[in-house]
């Protein structure tokens, strides 16, 4: 749910050019397109001699990860630095936060330190919401923010990287059946990426999860709803396992992990149900031998690492776009 | 300014420029640069005519351009393709119109994040006036003054034959 309720979209300025990008949901399918057209040129700089164009030179890029991670804030901070921003990386849950400081305190504080950009990461939905409302309000609007992750709410880079891979393996979304595996409870991956895959017109969504690792009226996003693994992943195309978020989980939601491997976890046995040429999908870290098998994981129809490399691309055509608008 | 009524033959242009640069390069050791779009279709036709050995690259420069913060980011970039390697290469930029030389500039720039190149040429089919840089081209067979107001634009048709197109800003 927006934090700006039924306001226009706040992440589109008046021209509408991407301003901020704080969530997939809502965003037109048009915008969604363009980000992965433009991220293509921008994967072929790391091929070269000097990994590096110009477009951010001078510009200061603030990582503010209140929770950790190391992935995620290492590859911004390289697509930052690829495109000759000044990166500053602070990681504020062992930092200021600790001292009382909140949020906009420290954004205002930088801001001050003329920052040009917030890539935040938060553990409570909506922050970097409020951080844009902040910065409109005090009519600094010039100053972008994205959402690195927060909450259980949006995780939008690592959705658009998602859309990335699978159009770069799979072309067209319109012809594909794609499930979601895991614990969707406690997922913001799993809700950009339904968000995204829905607006981009893919034809079956589904979500295959234990039910109390399933929000209720998933159903209304769009997507199917299986309990069962083996029956949600026949003739599929595109398979996107989740992190089994240990550190998320209170209370008994599961046995044990060993049971959920036995239920959800991707064996090639499992995967085999499959089309012959799925690909699979997983956001990391993974838990190997709980959502997913190694023999799967470093298998030939793994597509994990190729998505870390294509998430460097993506981020750098959402900076360039946030700070070209 | 008088405005030009005739615009020149797109076709005879390639040509003149081909023959112009015969003497100059080395059909094993050339490589061609085309810059998107007009370049790149420039840069094909001048392959074929003189023959070179090296596949020719392709460079879009909107991650180069001086006016991004202005203009922001071009909405159809394209992925830039240097299949040859750029250190010790002579390299001959192709476009198909040479204005204020800040694409050249750009085109220059991206060049050099691939390697030190031997040396850097560049052709164009014409030169339209309004330089803002100090860049000069080395083959260009026509010349014409055009008002900043207007943008001469080659275009291709679908069976392959080039032509200009003036186009009021």
């Amino acid at each position: 749910m927006s934090a700006f309720g039924k306001q226009p979209n706040p992440q589109l300025n008046g021209h509408g050019e991407l301003q901020h990008l704080l969530t997939i949901e809502g965003l037109p399918r048009e915008m969604l397109t363009r980000i992965l057209d433009t991220a293509a040129p921008f994967s072929e700089v790391a091929e070269r001699e000097v990994k590096k164009v110009p477009l951010l030179r001078g510009k200061s890029v603030f990582n503010l990860f209140f929770e950790n991670s190391t992935r995620t804030r290492t590859t911004f901070e390289i697509a930052a630095k690829r495109l000759s921003a000044d990166v500053i990386n602070l990681n504020i849950s062992t930092s200021s936060a600790n001292k009382g400081e909140t949020l906009l305190d420290t954004a205002d504080n930088l801001a001050a330190m003329q920052a040009d950009m917030f890539v935040v990461r938060h553990a409570s939905s909506g922050a970097p919401h409020l951080l844009a409302q902040h910065l409109a309000a005090t009519g600094r609007d010039h100053i972008h923010v994205v959402n690195a992750g927060d909450g259980r709410h949006a995780h939008p880079t690592q959705g658009l990287l998602d859309m990335y891979t699978i159009r770069h393996y799979k072309t067209d979304f319109t012809q594909l059946t794609i499930a979601i595996v895991g614990d969707v409870l406690h997922s913001r991956v799993a809700r950009s990426q339904i968000h995204a895959l829905t607006t981009l017109g893919v034809p079956e969504v589904r979500v295959i999860a234990p039910k109390t690792l399933l929000p209720t009226g998933i159903e209304r996003l769009g997507v199917r709803v299986f309990n069962d693994m083996r029956e949600g992943l026949r003739g599929v195309d595109v398979v996107m396992m989740l992190r089994l978020q240990n550190e998320r989980m209170q209370g008994a939601l599961l046995p044990s992990t060993q049971e959920y491997f036995k239920s959800y976890g991707l064996t090639p046995e499992k995967l085999s149900l499959a089309k012959p040429d799925a690909i699979v999908m997983h956001p990391g870290p993974m838990n190997r031998g709980v959502e997913i098998d190694s023999a799967v994981a470093d298998g030939g129809q793994a597509v994990i690492l190729p998505q870390v490399t294509f998430g460097i691309a993506v981020r750098m055509a959402v900076m360039a776009m946030l700070a070209g608008s | 300014m008088p405005v030009a009524t005739h615009l020149p033959d797109a076709e005879a242009l390639c040509a003149a420029l081909a023959d112009a640069m015969r003497p100059h390069v080395d059909p094993a050791a050339t490589a061609l640069v085309g810059i998107h779009t007009g370049g790149v279709w420039v840069a094909a036709r001048l392959h074929a005519a003189l023959g070179l050995k090296i596949p020719p690259g392709s460079i879009d420069v909107s991650f180069y351009r001086d006016d991004f913060n202005q203009r922001g980011l071009h909405a159809n970039a394209k992925t830039s393709q240097i299949p040859f390697d750029v250190e010790g290469a002579h390299i001959v930029i192709v476009d198909d119109v040479l204005h204020t030389g800040r694409t050249i500039r750009a085109a220059m720039n991206e060049l050099f994040d691939y390697g030190r190149p031997a040396r850097i040429d560049l052709a164009v089919l014409t030169d339209r006036g309004g330089r803002e840089l100090p860049i000069a081209p080395t083959f260009c067979p026509h010349s014409l003054s055009l008002p900043a107001a207007q943008i001469l634009a080659l275009e291709r048709a679908d069976d392959g034959g080039l032509s200009f197109r003036l186009i009021e800003k």
